[in-house]
């Protein structure tokens, strides 16, 4: 079954950032360009943070939007990439109503959730999860 | 060190002609590793002998190290300036989003000289400065009104992190601070007047850059090694659990919490202000400095009523610390944790250092109980223990000055007090305003030698609290070395920069293992090397701005109030004084 990342308690997240350096870390590099999960705070810190991640739908709009199928929609929901296809028109950026598809503006490419996990494994507050898709809905929706 | 790797690059932002330049100087971080080591270098080359702490010629550096971004607990960025507060050596250490920020923009350090013309605040991103026209948040009431403002207005693609001041720094008060991502501060020694003297309202810094590694995976094995360190180790989780006020209730049990204004080291309330009591009745939320896993930043929800609507109610999430708790709690005899929380409200509002503030208006207080000032001098208000809105009124005229009095306290206790007298009880030490700790002759002696007069440069107060019970503490001479010691290595931690919170698990070799795989060598010899150059820059920096270890005033209150080791006697202090002005010159 394919896996998806689930943000399940949205609440603990104390803005560390862990899992986006750990995303970013993936590449063999720093810093958290190029991370494909965002924290961001809920405007000001003091009311908590918002957690971006790909939620793997079932029929995706970024990969309906893509003129080039360089985003293919992925069995068991969410999407892959095929860059090699890609021409840069930002479409799949516009449709995600999440923010989901990060922006690489050096590439002029999209970056999004490969479904690997890692960053759940430095949450260090249980804020995601790893999980089969159409699992643990309850606890994220 | 990689050679792709930013951290080599210096941005030199001159304010009087809204220039800037980004220079090469990959030697400088090769040879002090970054942060401190290399602030002080730069202060150095920037700073002239006797600059006017608020004139155009005094810089800001601020400096981030190379382990800033790639590893976790590394999230400190360091600032250096002359402090206008003590007129010497000025050093002061934020978290928040700030020193990520800074090494993703592509900047290993940011030099900030000369005076704009008018009110600025600017936007440093990779590769370019936006000096933007700040005169309309010039004057808001609250620091906080200026970030929200900067937030909304500046995008600012990727990591970002915004600096400001509030009306403290643009007066000039000499213990202004420097407040990033509303919970972090630039606290200590003036930052925010320096500020504030350049017309300099806020920075925002923001950056996208990859941070490239020469060993990938030695770089994720590292990692992940203090990674686990830091999430499971007991030490570790204490900051997330109670965080530092977790200090009042053993200090208070011990007889070192400072209380009103150190004539008493046991305060009755403490217990209503403590950590475990300000958890339950206020935690609102914990947050955390970017890649801190930690997450020791702890936020008190305070609800108030309106004063004369019924119905109407203002919640705030508000920031403590220990610290906060000593000097605007405990230090004023404030037993109420809800009248600490609002005088810290105005001091966030205002943009003043906690500590500073606390200790001036205590020495203020015990001066108007003395009689040396008058009400007339409060401008009518008077002070009394407890009284957390006469306090929090007389925050808000530090700021605005209205008497000679309050003129005096802008420029802190130090100086207050050599105009209207009481130096016995004004509890400073080399001009900067006494921390929370009075637990015997290392914590003063490290007051009192550190390079920045600060509980952290040293620790003393952990070196008094090793002393067994019944024991025989240390010498003197001893105590200098160890604390001579411990600030030379926490020149090291200071420059890769690591939170001194994670000192345990950045241990020296495990400093040498977190660096290897970046590409650079460096064993704990050449950390000793490192550390004692940089300590060395610094004594040589104070030196020459005018300080002599034998000549600071030692408050005789500190002397006459117990410690839980006895009294500290002002004579061994004195030739531990003179011994550690033969070793730092």
């Amino acid at each position: 079954m394919a896996k998806r990342l689930y943000v399940i308690d949205v609440d603990r997240c104390v803005g560390c950032q862990s899992c986006m350096f750990a995303c970013a870390r993936r590449a063999g590099a720093g810093g958290t360009a190029g991370s494909r999960i965002g924290v961001r705070s809920a405007g000001g810190m003091r009311k908590g943070f918002i957690v971006v991640v790909c939620r793997a739908c079932a029929e995706p709009p970024c990969a309906r939007v893509c003129p080039t199928d360089a985003l293919a929609p992925r069995e068991g929901g969410g999407v892959r990439l095929h860059p090699e296809l890609c021409v840069g028109c930002g479409n799949c950026r516009d449709a995600c109503p999440f923010g989901a598809v990060v922006w690489d503006a050096v590439e002029a490419k999209p970056l999004v959730c490969v479904y690997c996990g890692v960053c759940a494994a430095y949450c260090p507050y249980d804020v995601l999860a790893f999980d089969e898709v159409g699992r643990n809905v309850d606890a994220s929706e | 060190m990689h050679p792709n790797d930013p951290i080599r690059r210096v941005l030199v932002i001159d304010l009087s002609k809204r220039t800037f330049e980004v220079m090469d100087r990959p030697e400088l971080f090769q040879a002090s590793i970054g942060g401190a080591g290399t602030a002080i270098r730069l202060l150095e080359e920037r700073c002239p002998p006797g600059a006017d702490p608020l004139g155009p010629e005094n810089p800001i550096i601020l400096a981030v190290g190379p382990l800033v971004g790639l590893y976790p607990l590394a999230s400190k960025t360091v600032a250096m300036f002359k402090s206008p507060h003590t007129g010497n050596l000025g050093e002061s250490h934020a978290g928040g989003r700030s020193a990520v920020s800074i090494r993703m923009a592509g900047y290993g350090a940011v030099v900030i000289t000369g005076r704009s013309p008018g009110p600025t605040y600017l936007v440093i991103e990779d590769g370019r400065v936006a000096f933007r026209d700040a005169s309309a948040l010039w004057g808001v009431r609250s620091s906080a009104t200026a970030g929200s403002v900067l937030r909304e207005r500046e995008g600012g693609s990727g990591h970002r992190s915004i600096l400001r001041i509030g009306p403290a720094g643009e007066a000039e008060v000499s213990y202004a601070c420097v407040i990033t991502e509303t919970y972090r501060h630039f606290g200590r020694l003036g930052l925010g007047a320096v500020f504030g003297s350049k017309r300099l309202k806020g920075i925002v810094i923001a950056g996208t850059r990859t941070l490239p590694v020469a060993d990938p995976v030695a770089y994720r094995r590292e990692y992940d090694a203090l990674f686990r360190a830091a999430t499971t180790s007991p030490a570790m989780r204490k900051y997330h659990d109670l965080g530092t006020p977790m200090n009042v209730l053993p200090l208070n049990e011990s007889g070192a919490l400072p209380t009103r204004n150190l004539r008493a080291t046991r305060f009755e309330a403490a217990e209503a202000i403590s950590g475990e009591a300000m958890a339950s009745r206020f935690l609102g939320r914990r947050l955390a400095c970017s890649h801190c896993p930690v997450a020791c930043i702890h936020l008190a929800a305070l609800r108030t009523p309106h004063p004369k609507e019924p119905y109407f109610y203002k919640t705030s999430m508000l920031g403590y610390d220990y610290e906060l708790i000593y000097a605007l709690g405990s230090l004023l005899g404030i037993a109420d944790p809800e009248g600490i929380l609002r005088l810290a409200d105005e001091v966030e509002i205002q943009g003043l250092d906690a500590m500073s503030a606390g200790v001036v208006l205590a020495w203020a207080t015990e001066a108007y109980e003395r009689g040396l000032v008058a009400k007339d001098d409060l401008d009518g208000i008077p002070l009394a223990w407890g009284d957390a809105e006469a306090y929090a009124s007389a925050v808000r005229r530090i700021v605005r000055r209205p008497t000679d009095l309050y003129r005096a306290l802008a420029q802190g206790v130090d100086y207050a007090s050599s105009v209207y007298g009481g130096r016995e009880f004004a509890l400073a030490f080399g001009g900067n305003e006494m921390p929370g700790y009075h637990t015997g002759p290392a914590c003063h002696l490290g007051f009192l030698t550190g390079s920045r007069h600060s509980h952290l440069d040293s620790a003393g107060y952990s070196v008094d609290q090793k002393v067994p019970p019944e024991g025989v503490g240390l010498t003197g001479d001893e105590i200098v070395a160890a604390l001579i010691a411990e600030e030379q290595w926490r020149q090291v931690l200071s420059s890769l920069v690591v939170c001194f919170f994670a000192r345990g698990l950045y241990t020296p070799d495990a400093v040498t293992r977190a660096l290897a795989p970046l590409g650079i060598a460096a064993t704990p010899a050449d950390f000793d090397r490192i550390g004692a150059e940089t300590l060395r820059r610094k004594w040589a920096f104070k030196r020459r701005e005018g300080f002599d270890p034998t000549r600071l005033r030692i408050p005789e209150r500190v002397c006459e109030t117990e410690t839980p080791l006895g009294r500290v006697d002002s004579d061994v202090i004195r030739r531990a004084l003179e011994r550690f002005a033969a070793l730092s010159s």
